[in-house]
């Protein structure tokens, strides 16, 4: 008879720290996924304020207020950074499906180039955008 | 030796027999935002801070409305069998299939939002 107890296994996530050290294939593996999915908050304040530039009047006024305060300076900014990490981490995931990098060498140095790419690409975008 | 492809020996195994399914969906969307997102980031940034008027001219235009529209598409797509994924990795029974309906819900719900938004902008 099986116990009936169920085990409590640990989660993968809950495995980094107390059970796996720190690494940085498993750090931005991790961070592709907080990353894609933190992007619904800008998702949000992006369509609302979309609604508003179509019905104007007051639903304008408050969601652009919103959009364009320090709050949706920092949700936004933060959002670019985040959405070009997902996106360089996404297209390391293709590359990694169709076979390659998957040495410890390249893979971690795929890792690095998520992360120093999204801050020059963050950076590259808001001066661009200006014009 | 077995003359099968590796994707019709992956299908149909595991837990929900269609992982192999989602996995290609995620590949074929995260191809079409590669190509999606740049440019958008360019119009909505640019957009972001001006006046409603030029905001609606903006998304008003046949280029702006039909990129933002296949965004909001392929995005929330994307991001509904992302997040299902994360939910399913971390939780188990009711809450699982709760929050799992619940991401849908979210992201039809901003589709349709956005879509609806954008229609009104064109006419």
């Amino acid at each position: 008879m099986a116990d009936p107890k169920p085990i409590d296994r640990p989660l993968s996530p809950f495995m980094l720290g107390p059970y796996y050290r720190f690494q940085m294939t498993s750090v931005s593996s991790l961070l592709t996924r907080i990353t894609g999915n933190a992007l619904i908050v800008s998702f949000l304040l992006g369509v609302w304020w979309l609604l508003g530039a179509a019905i104007g009047g007051g639903t304008f006024a408050t969601a652009n207020g919103v959009a364009t305060s320090w709050f949706g300076d920092l949700v936004f900014t933060l959002s670019l950074l985040g959405i070009w990490y997902h996106y360089l981490a996404g297209l390391r995931h293709l590359y990694y499906d169709a076979g390659h990098g998957l040495d410890i060498k390249t893979a971690e140095m795929l890792g690095w180039v998520c992360i120093i790419g999204s801050v020059a690409l963050t950076v590259l975008t808001l001066i661009i955008i200006q014009f | 030796m077995r003359y099968l492809t590796d994707r019709k020996r992956a299908e149909r195994k595991g837990a929900s027999g269609t992982g192999t399914e989602h996995h290609w969906y995620m590949s074929v969307s995260a191809v079409a935002l590669a190509f999606l997102i740049p440019t958008f980031l360019y119009v909505f940034g640019h957009a972001l801070g001006q006046g409603r008027d030029q905001v609606a001219a903006t998304f008003g235009s046949p280029f702006a409305a039909i990129l933002t529209g296949l965004v909001l598409f392929v995005s929330m797509q994307h991001f509904a069998k992302g997040a299902q994924t994360m939910i399913e990795d971390y939780t188990h029974g009711s809450w699982r299939r709760g929050l799992v309906m619940l991401v849908y819900s979210l992201a039809y719900v901003i589709t349709a939002t956005g879509l609806y938004a954008l229609v009104k902008m064109a006419m």
